[in-house]
């Protein structure tokens, strides 16, 4: 049982959602990557997500993309991100899970990435273009390492086929909201609720919905559902403001909003 | 239908068992769309479905006699088919050597080889209701030969297209907007080729439902490399059958330039069985063999993943896709077609690299000694068959495919040279 599975077990048993950033590592920097996920976890957020740059990610939107870019351009390397996690990693009482394309850990060598994800107090890892036809042998390295692969299920997926990817998940199943690209959006699609009831039925395993939730009333309406709500680029979007503001000044911002969200949450706590 | 296939616990067979190096067959790819190790699917689940929907459609279609029918009666008398094969004579003389013969597929329609597949997935998409079209094109010839069959079939067509290329091949992007396209100049990364597919796929992300991506190279995920493929094949199988009327026999040497590779993978694939036909693809070799001046991938990258499929590709050692360079656009690509990995890794074809001087002396050659223009991706193609010639025997013969013209690219040569025009 990995610390996902411990966490998903309490939050359930005392009726509780989760609240999901994810971040950008090395966006500007790996001190302040630290910074926030201590903010972030000090605010109440019980699992953080952290996005390891790549070139070429093709489901992400503009605003991830640029902070990829930036990113890449200050020359991050992943040995770095896994060395600030190792020293940030096991201080926090959280679960970090990392969204990683898998050209990267192709490259790195699968074994050796989860080892080394693992040895660095990581719980688990996202590959969104390692759909589950592919992720065979990566799915029996992280099983033998207990170290969580969750995979994810869209709009697009039939349901034979959610079935199928559910049965080769771990951790939770990472619903995607809208066939599209990571982005905040004003309004989600109807039939979320539908899709996830359904999807429920196929599964026991924790459903976490993601892709374009950044307001508070998106949080209101999925929460019931849920059980967490990832959130990604509203976060990306005012940590890019470190800069033309003080990281003091961006750290509150993003515990404010944080917050926020959270409050939303409990307030739908059933 | 990849069903049968679905969940095989199969670890990445690469490197190769001993015993797959043996031959390389025309039976790939396979249900999984593997050719041997390379190929498959490394793309975001929310296409998943629209994958096996096309595989499913190409699959009837490639079984429906109607199908062939209609694209065979285009491929005739609309692009112009069969491309001629012709003996390039003085360019022979010149060399030295080896018989030089071009395959004209700068003499289509659009004036390249990419009419072949563009029609052919346009009376795919046709066939699977879809009325929007969305493409990448890094020179332009793939943006005009889609623009083209989308107005032909009256599609919608949208084109992603990066700055610095819109910059380098100023006509196509203006003839793409006479043909009723809408190009989107792509302004992330580094504004070419690579940077306009990751576009295309992300407004495919969110329009899968509506619409067709119509790739233009044998790259991405299964079954793109195969359907691309076979709509190209065309090219080798009219070459293999020219080679037998007009000289009598099959070719020493075919030659073929190689970005992502679908001109190469027309040309070569129907000659895979035929071991004595050496097949040689000609990458661009850029500036130097320094990372990030040029996009010789098979010649200096290594097995990794990219747009969605497993593949030679020029990478940092954090997997992250390397800068690239060339002084033509369609070659500048950092990644390449999974079938020609694996024809590499078989020892089927041979891959070697022309750098941008070459290409350009070529360029010169050809259109000195015979007339024509070639595009500067072909002139890569041209500057290795005339390598070759030279220190073959006369009686040997050297088929290049002549895979686009070269009026593309007459404003960029003229701003290399420092020609006001």
């Amino acid at each position: 049982m990995s610390s996902i599975d411990r966490l998903f077990q309490s939050l359930r048993a005392s009726g509780r959602k989760a609240l999901m950033p994810f971040i950008t590592a090395g966006d500007p920097d790996l001190d302040f990557t630290a910074a926030v996920l201590k903010k972030l976890v000090s605010a109440g957020c019980p699992i953080c997500e952290l996005g390891i740059p790549y070139s070429d990610p093709i489901a992400d939107g503009p605003v991830i993309q640029a902070s990829y870019t930036r990113a890449l351009a200050k020359q991050i390397k992943l040995s770095q991100i896994l060395e600030m996690l190792g020293t940030t990693a096991p201080a926090l009482s959280a679960p970090i899970v990392t969204m990683v394309s898998y050209a990267i850990v192709h490259r790195h060598g699968v074994e050796k990435y989860v080892a080394e994800a693992k040895a660095s107090g990581v719980a688990g890892a996202i590959v969104p273009d390692l759909p589950v036809e592919e992720s065979g042998p990566l799915m029996e390295i992280c099983r033998r390492a207990d170290f969580s692969l969750i995979q994810l299920i869209t709009p697009t997926t039939p349901p034979d086929r959610a079935k199928r990817i559910a049965e080769r998940t771990t951790g939770f199943i990472y619903y995607v909201s809208v066939a599209g690209i990571t982005g905040e959006r004003t309004t989600l699609p109807q039939n979320i609720v539908e899709n996830v009831s359904r999807l429920r039925e196929q599964t026991e395993l924790p459903i976490c919905i993601g892709f374009g939730i950044s307001l508070p009333e998106h949080v209101r309406l999925l929460a019931p559902i849920a059980d967490g709500l990832i959130v990604g680029s509203a976060l990306v979007r005012r940590m890019a403001q470190v800069g033309a503001k003080s990281r003091e000044t961006v750290l509150e911002e993003i515990g404010g909003y944080v917050r926020e969200l959270l409050m939303a949450i409990k307030r739908e706590k059933r | 239908m990849a069903s049968s296939a679905f969940f095989l616990l199969r670890p990445i067979p690469y490197p190769l068992s001993p015993a797959s190096y043996m031959s390389a067959t025309t039976a790939m790819p396979d249900a999984a769309g593997r050719f041997g190790p390379f190929g498959g699917r490394y793309v975001p689940e929310t296409l998943i479905h629209a994958l096996d929907e096309l595989s499913a459609e190409y699959e009837q279609a490639a079984a429906d006699p109607a199908f062939h029918e209609e694209l065979e009666y285009l491929y005739r008398n609309y692009v112009g088919r069969p491309s001629p094969l012709y003996f390039a004579e003085r360019l022979t003389n010149q060399c030295g050597g080896a018989k030089i013969f071009l395959k004209r597929e700068d003499l289509n329609h659009t004036g390249a080889h990419k009419i072949n597949n563009t029609l052919g997935q346009a009376l795919l998409a046709r066939r699977m209701g879809k009325r929007r079209v969305i493409a990448e094109t890094g020179a332009g010839q793939h943006g005009v030969a889609t623009a083209t069959a989308c107005a032909r079939f009256g599609l919608e067509c949208v084109v992603y297209m990066g700055e610095e290329d819109i910059r380098r091949q100023r006509p196509n992007v203006f003839s793409m907007k006479l043909l009723g396209a809408e190009v989107r100049p792509v302004e992330s990364g580094s504004r070419t080729l690579r940077d306009a597919i990751n576009e295309a796929m992300r407004d495919w992300m969110s329009t899968v439902e509506t619409t067709h991506y119509l790739l233009g190279s044998v790259v991405g995920p299964h079954p793109f490399p195969r359907i691309v493929r076979d709509f190209q094949a065309v090219i080798g199988r009219e070459t293999r059958r020219q080679c037998l009327e007009q000289i009598g026999r099959l070719p020493e040497v075919v030659v073929a330039c190689v970005g992502g590779g679908s001109n190469a993978a027309g040309m070569f694939y129907p000659f895979v069985a035929d071991g004595g036909v050496k097949l040689v693809g000609v990458e661009a070799g850029g500036k130097s063999t320094k990372s990030g001046e040029h996009a010789a991938t098979l010649c200096y990258g290594r097995p990794g993943v990219l747009h969605g499929s497993f593949s030679y590709v020029l990478q940092d050692e954090d997997g992250q896709t390397a800068d690239v360079h060339s002084v033509s656009a369609g070659l500048d690509y950092p990644g390449t077609g999974p079938e020609h990995s694996y024809w590499k890794e078989t020892g089927r074809a041979e891959y070697v690299s022309a750098d941008d001087r070459e290409a350009l002396e070529a360029f010169d050659a050809l259109a000195r000694a015979e007339g024509i223009l070639p595009a500067l991706e072909s002139s890569h193609a041209v500057a290795e068959a005339m390598k070759q010639a030279s220190r073959r025997k006369p009686e040997e013969i050297i088929v290049v495919c002549l895979s686009g013209r070269g009026d593309k690219d007459a404003a960029e040569i003229a701003r290399l040279r420092g020609v006001e025009m």
